[in-house]
């Protein structure tokens, strides 16, 4: 039985974390601003609920995605479970794998990093379906195990982790779209259907607009 | 994958690369786990994509931080201060 008075003291630190998240959910910062607010007054009301000495951040992860998913989620069509094309494994180490090489004495980290923009990174993970978007969110992004995240999504453990492999997946081909939209991918042309996919980056690069 | 010119079983290799994401994860018993590390001190092809998707997730992680904004930790802090305020109220009365 936790004490409201510690409340602040306790919650506060995570709220760079929740509101990254409630961001990458609703996609808008107002939107993101107020399933904080409401998570946080939720969280303070049920805090006698919350079990001292248990993870605090996987409690209030847990409010934040069932307020998302009652207060804004409703507002859409349920999103289908196969929405998702068949995606390769490793799809982005096949296509830029061994980036290193090219510049002798930087990591493949900080090659990486070169790629990909802030928002493109935001932008593949709010494309993904629902139901993926959260579990590579909960995982690769906050890193909570398959249970935490099964215990914050309720859904079976096995769920979670054919979501997570669903989703990277697609993420991974998402974000080496962006990479070829900019023409950074000089490599791995001799892959199967890379013209294909560059037309349709292509296509896709003209009527897209960054945010 | 890249050409495996070692003496371990290509077999080996594709189990490994099978518990990628679980290894990265965190969610492998600590034997599985001391098994995939050792194959990976001995297969260069291997560790290259293991050290990828490490990096990569490295990436996303640290693409991925908004700062919050002023006004919300402020208003946040109020409310909670109001309601602890008004359950004292109704603690006296």
């Amino acid at each position: 039985m936790a004490d409201q008075a510690t409340f602040a003291d306790q919650a506060m630190e995570f709220m760079p974390a929740l509101y990254a998240a409630a961001m990458r959910m609703t996609r808008k910062p107002a939107d993101a601003e107020d399933l904080v607010q409401e998570t946080y007054l939720k969280a303070y009301r049920g805090f006698g609920g919350f079990q001292e000495g248990t993870n605090l951040k996987a409690w209030l992860y847990r409010i934040l995605t069932n307020t998302y998913i009652n207060q804004y989620r409703a507002k859409k069509r349920r999103p289908d479970e196969t929405d998702l094309d068949e995606v390769e494994d490793l799809y982005l180490y096949r296509r830029l794998g061994g980036l290193e090489a090219a510049q002798a004495g930087r990591s493949a980290e900080d090659e990486l990093m070169d790629y990909f923009t802030d928002s493109e990174v935001k932008d593949a993970i709010e494309a993904l379906p629902e139901q993926f978007r959260m579990a590579v969110l909960l995982a690769d992004v906050e890193g909570f195990s398959y249970k935490e995240i099964a215990e914050i999504v309720d859904i079976p453990i096995g769920t979670v982790m054919s979501r997570l492999h669903r989703g990277r997946k697609a993420l991974q081909k998402q974000l080496y779209e962006f990479a070829t939209e900019r023409g950074l991918t000089g490599r791995g042309e001799s892959d199967d259907g890379s013209a294909a996919r560059e037309r349709v980056a292509a296509e896709q690069a003209s009527t897209r607009t960054h945010g | 994958m890249a050409d495996h010119e070692h003496d371990h079983d290509a077999v080996d290799c594709e189990q490994v690369l099978a518990e990628l994401y679980t290894f990265l994860d965190g969610e492998l018993t600590v034997e599985r786990r001391s098994r995939i590390q050792v194959h990976l001190d001995d297969c260069n092809p291997c560790l290259e994509v293991f050290d990828f998707e490490a990096e990569l997730r490295q990436v996303v992680r640290s693409r991925c931080t908004e700062e919050v904004p002023f006004d919300l930790r402020v208003r946040v802090e109020q409310q909670i201060q109001a309601l602890a305020r008004q359950s004292d109220l109704d603690a006296q009365a």
